[in-house]
Parts: C-alpha cells; structure tokens; sequence
C-alpha cells in the first residue's frame, strides 16, 4: 500500500514539471502542445475510490493552472475525464473491466489506444472550450483539440510503452 | 432529512464533480475578467520559485542575442545622449524624455507565454521592489503589458497578447485615438480598433502608446500597420498592425511607474 502511495506520489510530481517546464512550451506550429499529465488520472488504479481520484484531479489541474495562469481549464477538464472515467473504462475494454481486474501493463493494445484516445478527446475538448470560452470560434476549438489530441496520444503511448516494466 | 442524507451519499461523485468543476468554471470565468481578485496566479512563493531557478539555468540559451539587443539599445541612448536630446523622428524609448513623472524599474522575465489565448508572464520584481498593479510593462523596443498580481517577490504581467487586455494607442502621424486589441490568433498582430474613418491611415504607420492612460507615457512604440479595412458600420478602421516587440523571446524589460497616478485619478474621481 505505501509503495503504491510513492509511486503515485512521485508520478504526480513527475508529471507537473514535465508539463509545465517543457511540454507547454513546445508550441509545434504555434500552438500544438501535449498535455500528458492526463496519464496520472489515465493509469490511475481502477480499483480505488473514485472520491480520491476526483479530489486528486482537481488538485492536479489546479497545479497546472498555477504554473501556466489559466485561471481553471484545467482543474476543470481534469475534474471531468476523472467522473467519467467509469464509463470510458467500461466502453473500451468491456468484460475485463466489469470483473475489476484491470492492469494497465497487461491489456492488449488495441484497447489501451481507445481508451487513451476517448479520454484524450474529451479532455482537449472541455479545456480549449474553457481557454477559448466562446461558441463563434468553435472551429478553432476543434481544430486545436484534434491537433493536440494527436500530439498527447502519440506520446503518452510512447511514455507509457518507455516506463512499463516488464513482468515476466 | 434521512432521504436527503441518504441522497446525498448515493450522489456523492457527482455532487464533487458538480462542486469541484463548478470551482473551476468560477476561476475560468474570473480569469476573464480584468483584475478581478483571484489567487490562482504564478506569482506566488511556490511557482515564482520553481520558474525563476530554471530561469537561472535556460537564461544562458540566449544570452548571445538578449546581449545584442541590449547593446543595441545602449547604442540608440549613446547617441540620443550624444546628440543632446535631439530627437529624430526614429523610435525613441528614453527615461530622459519623460521628465520626472515616470520611475523606471529594471526586470527580468522568468515566465514567457504567448501560445494561449490569454497570456500571462511571470516577472522577477514584486512588492520588496515597490512593484504594485497597473504599472506599465515595455522592452527595449517596444509596450509588453500590464502588471496584474504581484506577490513579495514575483509579480504577473497581462501582455498585450491577452484577448482581455486593452491598450489606448495612437496613430503617430495624425494623433487619432484607438484602443489595441488582440483577436487571439497570431504572436506577431495584434489589432487596433476605432480609428475613426477620417483618419488617413496607411499602410506602415507607426502605432504608439497615447498616454492617457496613466499607464504608459505617450511614445512608447507598438508596431506598424500592415493592413486596414472598414468595419461592419463603415464608421471605423480594423487595423491589422504588426509587433516591433518579438514576444516569443523577450527577456529583459522594465517596468514604467507613473508617479503622478493618484492625482490623475482624484482629479477624475471628483468630476
């Protein structure tokens, strides 16, 4: 129990410099940047309270707010991808998730890219809606989360594929 | 009362997701807003903290360039200084012109952002340096912002690549009155809104700061017009105008206090 804690703990911190003092300062093509703190609520155990992880996103997202001086777009689309992360869970993987026994390292590929990609999407999504905060640029909204939604699929991937250790 | 309790243990996910989201939407929308009181910023203790020990490191990566244009600067000022005053009809950013009535304050940029659509930076003065909300942000060559929060020693900038953010700005030449804005697209433009329709705009203006603000003393550079049309009305010019400043690597600016502010403002208070 207490190494799941550190790990947890360590991936938390991990992920906030990651963000805020490299990836958000990419600007691919102006404004295409990662957004892969989402794998800390993505790889967050299935099993726990889903009370805890709801109150760990927000403090998250409201960290990345902290650096990056957004106000709250992203304790706010943080916030959402955690409550529904129930349901992506059960749409992508389907039986295994309803018999609780999900490992993140275990499952096949094809899965994991749906589930990465739904909660990617929607995430992206609600936080250009709060950044841009207008319906008459809605195009623009979608076309920074669809560009953006690729960037952070392509290297949470990576990441996670980089950091699984192999279990033999 | 028990069904409510009972209630509210049934729905407690989503009655914290309600909560927690609608804490977000609350700080979203006052980030919108100008100046409104909030304490999610990066200029506290934790974040300055943490941006200002990379900035130490990152700070070398472009020394080279930060020196050639401070040199640069110092080069204009020699030879404002050498000239005795005389002023060509060049870009000027002289302490010297202002009289009395602007105190200069020297600063770092420890937090650069301009991808966003409401871009905020992060500087190294704050409230030990006298540093307070509504001085006026500029770089060698041109206008950088206005500062927002500031923390003991840190303080936040909204740039002028805010969608919140308005500037009143002149036309150089003809002294018309508009105010600049930014439409969010590109680091490079920013816009500037009604120029009255009179007013013989051309392409390659310069645009600069008009001092009524008691923000900024008039003079400080903007950036040229590169393109202008009538609006819907046909009553004013959209003008498209181009940033001397390249805000994508801006370093060191100064900060502009108007000392004489607090009348200005009693004045016109009391009308």
């Amino acid at each position: 129990m207490n190494s799941i804690f550190s790990i947890h703990t360590i991936r938390f911190i991990a992920l906030v410099f990651v963000q805020v003092l490299i990836l958000n300062h990419i600007n691919f093509l102006g404004y295409i940047n990662p957004y892969i703190y989402i794998l800390f609520i993505a790889l967050f155990p299935v099993k726990n309270n889903r009370v805890v992880l709801i109150m760990l996103s927000f403090l998250l997202g409201i960290t990345i707010d902290m650096f990056s001086d957004t106000g709250g777009i992203h304790a706010g689309a943080s916030v959402f991808i955690a409550y529904i992360r129930p349901l992506i869970l059960k749409s992508s993987f389907g039986m295994i998730y309803e018999h609780q026994s999900i490992k993140f390292n275990t499952v096949d590929f094809g899965s994991k890219l749906t589930y990465f990609t739904l909660l990617t999407v929607l995430h992206h999504f609600v936080l250009f809606s709060l950044e841009i905060f207008s319906i008459s640029k809605i195009i623009f909204i979608f076309q920074k989360t669809l560009f953006s939604s690729i960037f952070t699929i392509i290297i949470s991937i990576a990441v996670t594929i980089i950091f699984t250790r192999k279990s033999k | 009362m028990q069904q409510i309790i009972n209630f509210i243990i049934r729905n407690k996910n989503f009655l914290l997701f309600l909560l927690l989201f609608g804490f977000s939407l609350l700080f979203t929308i006052q980030s919108h807003s100008y100046h409104k009181s909030k304490f999610i910023n990066s200029a506290n203790f934790l974040t300055g903290g943490v941006y200002n020990s990379i900035n130490n490191v990152s700070s070398y990566f472009n020394l080279k360039s930060q020196n050639q244009l401070l040199s640069e600067e110092n080069k204009q000022l020699r030879s404002l200084l050498l000239n005795n005053g005389i002023n060509a009809d060049s870009i000027f950013v002289d302490s010297l012109m202002f009289g009395k009535s602007y105190r200069f304050y020297t600063s770092n940029i420890i937090k650069n952002s301009y991808s966003l659509s409401n871009n905020v930076l992060t500087l190294n003065k704050g409230k030990t340096d006298s540093i307070k909300q509504d001085f006026g942000v500029i770089s060698s060559k041109g206008i950088i912002g206005i500062i927002d929060k500031t923390s003991n020693n840190y303080s936040t900038v909204i740039s002028i690549l805010n969608t919140t953010s308005s500037i009143s700005a002149l036309l150089k030449n003809t002294n018309h009155l508009g105010s600049l804005i930014w439409d969010g697209d590109s680091s490079e433009f920013t816009q500037l809104t009604d120029i009255p329709k009179i007013a013989p705009v051309k392409i390659g203006d310069t645009i600069i700061t008009s001092g009524q603000s008691s923000i900024f003393p008039k003079g400080i550079p903007i950036g040229v017009v590169t393109e202008f049309k009538l609006d819907q009305a046909e009553n004013y010019y959209e003008i498209n105008l181009k940033l001397f400043n390249d805000m994508t690597s801006v370093e060191h600016v100064y900060i502009i206090e108007n000392v004489n502010k607090e009348e200005i403002k009693n004045l016109l208070s009391n009308n």
